[in-house]
């Protein structure tokens, strides 16, 4: 008990003093298993979010466009695959992690319970969506478990990358015929609120926050980090004529931020339990891709081990 | 080297015809492979198949540009690919075939992917200078295709008797749209002449034999090669499958005339 005390403090202590933790290094079970929450939530995201945006691979309207949405879904895919091994490095397989979400039994970021229905909701999730997840990696990339904050360095260049597609994909339409303008605006309408909700329940209803805080997993709070992004996406919606839908939405020229209105949070809560527009849809699909996907998975593996079996035959 | 200043009225058309046929390829197979992203078998596999279609997509875009600057009637790539109707494609029928289970996909890709390592082998060797630049390109990457789809072929042939049934069920499926890949008509004749285009009937004997090794060693059987061969993609008879594809594929771009994308 005495003993276990010391390692805590101890480990508390790194922390402090700036050092970062790595895999093989004591650490409190509750701090695995916080990490293995977040950074496994963070690859099933990516992965689940590879469906909204694959919706409109087959319609993209450009040659152009469609290759850059489909190298933009592919990183997607490669960021799945890098969390997946940060996570492995816990101690817990991708398999079992796989499982988790088929289950339902881990969740994924709410905003990907949202069905894409026009071609500018491909560039809202560039803009609104990237941009927002950028404002939480960027702090992530600065947290103090190594495989994660390494991890979310790189993925951080990709998003920023995926974020000027998206808003330029947006501008487009903006500047465009007047059924783009309002497929613009339109989708802005319907993105902004959940879009505000990725960051979080308000800091007095977020049950791990603090804890994250004092590990330094987590160095702003869900509203610090909402208000960034907040006040960086208004003013790129004014820059290209789109209307924030908030009519609360006002500039406080003594804080020198954007304060918006109330924010839904039943709605939030809704989704987060499975019944959001578009949760049973996404799970549905990943568990078939995963089911038809189940005799070829097997098959490399017979055929692996076959291989194996020839080359020690051979050496025997 | 011939250079574009060169080609006569008919060289010129029978260029823009050809770069057609083998953009066409291209964009139909890169769009059917696009088809799996997001729902492949292993994560691994939904980035390499999109790997390979960006691969297409991209000398589609390259092709199509020549074609269009040859024609000189203004039209752009994406003109090309989303303006034309079905009977003006001029894709074999191998490329429009459904993705189907993924053996089908990969028996697809291997027949496409052979073919397309030999054809761009002779491209690169072509007089006209813009075409060997894009053939060189087109071979770097068909090797890396071909060492793919023949990979998967060996894990499915020779892994469990599930994916070796399959795997033959879609060889054997697909077989019937092999022949029409090394087809010539007058328009080959006269760019093979020429030592502009490819001579598609040099490529049959290896191909042939290419597949064959990769199908042994697989464990999987040959076709009967007197099985009958469906033609047409070439002079726009497609099978029925390609108007599905281009009403999806068009859809957006033909309901907004005149916009920017």
């Amino acid at each position: 008990m005495h003993d276990e005390t010391q390692q805590l403090e101890a480990f508390q202590a790194r922390i402090d003093a700036g050092e970062k933790i790595e895999p093989k290094d004591w650490m409190p079970d509750n701090y695995r298993r916080q990490l293995i929450r977040m950074i496994s939530q963070h690859a099933h995201s990516e992965v689940v979010g590879m469906l909204p945006e694959g919706n409109w691979i087959t319609r993209a309207p450009s040659l152009r466009r469609k290759m850059i949405l489909l190298a933009k879904v592919q990183d997607e895919a490669g960021h799945g695959l890098y969390l997946y091994s940060a996570a492995e490095t816990l101690g817990i397989d991708r398999a079992e992690l796989i499982e988790q979400l088929l289950t339902g039994k881990a969740k994924y970021s709410n905003i990907f319970n949202y069905p894409t229905l026009t071609w500018a909701d491909i560039g809202m999730i560039g803009w609104l969506v990237d941009g927002a997840a950028i404002v939480n990696q960027t702090m992530l990339a600065k947290c103090h478990f190594g495989p994660y904050s390494r991890a979310m360095i790189r993925i951080c260049k990709e998003e920023n990358f995926h974020n000027k597609q998206g808003y330029e994909l947006v501008a487009t339409l903006a500047r465009g015929t007047p059924q783009q303008r309002r497929m613009a605006q339109e989708s802005l309408n319907r993105w902004w609120w959940p879009t505000l909700m990725m960051f979080g329940p308000p800091d007095d209803q977020s049950p791990n926050s603090a804890q994250l805080m004092r590990w330094k997993i987590k160095l702003q709070s869900n509203d610090e980090l909402r208000q960034r992004f907040v006040d960086r996406t208004v003013a790129e919606a004014k820059a290209i004529d789109l209307e924030i839908p908030d009519p609360d939405l006002r500039f406080n020229e003594q804080t020198g931020h954007w304060e918006h209105g109330p924010i839904d949070w039943d709605e939030f809560w809704r989704v987060i339990r499975g019944d959001g527009p578009y949760n049973h849809e996404r799970i549905r699909v990943r568990r078939e891709a995963h089911e038809r996907g189940a005799w070829v998975r097997e098959a490399a593996e017979a055929y692996a081990l076959k291989r194996r079996e020839k080359a020690a035959s051979a050496a025997g | 080297m011939i250079e574009t200043a060169a080609l006569d009225a008919q060289m010129r058309a029978d260029l823009v015809e050809y770069l057609l046929r083998l953009a066409d390829d291209r964009v139909v197979l890169g769009h059917r492979l696009s088809e799996w992203c997001g729902h492949g078998p292993i994560l691994e596999e939904d980035i390499a198949l999109t790997n390979i279609a960006l691969d297409f997509l991209g000398q589609a875009n390259h092709l199509l540009e020549l074609a269009g600057e040859l024609e000189g009637e203004g039209r752009s790539a994406d003109d090309l690919v989303y303006s034309r109707d079905e009977i003006d494609y001029r894709n074999c029928l191998l490329t429009e075939q459904p993705n189907g289970d993924f053996a089908a996909t990969i028996a697809r890709q291997l027949f496409f992917d052979v073919y397309d390592f030999l054809l761009s082998e002779q491209l690169a060797a072509s007089e006209f200078e813009p075409l060997a630049g894009l053939g060189g390109k087109m071979h770097k990457e068909a090797q890396y295709h071909v060492r793919h789809s023949r990979e998967w072929m060996l894990r499915l042939g020779d892994g469990t008797s599930e994916s070796h049934r399959r795997a033959q069920a879609a060889v054997d499926a697909l077989w019937t749209y092999t022949a029409e890949l090394f087809d010539g008509d007058e328009v080959d004749a006269r760019l093979s002449q020429a030592r502009i285009a490819a001579d598609l009937e040099s490529l049959e004997t290896r191909w042939q034999e290419l597949i064959g090794t990769v199908l042994r060693e697989a464990t999987l059987g040959i076709s009967d090669e007197q099985q009958y061969q469906r033609r047409g993609g070439r002079r726009g008879h497609h099978t029925e499958h390609l108007g599905h594809m281009l009403a999806e594929m068009q859809i957006l771009a033909r309901s907004n005339p005149g916009a920017k994308w």
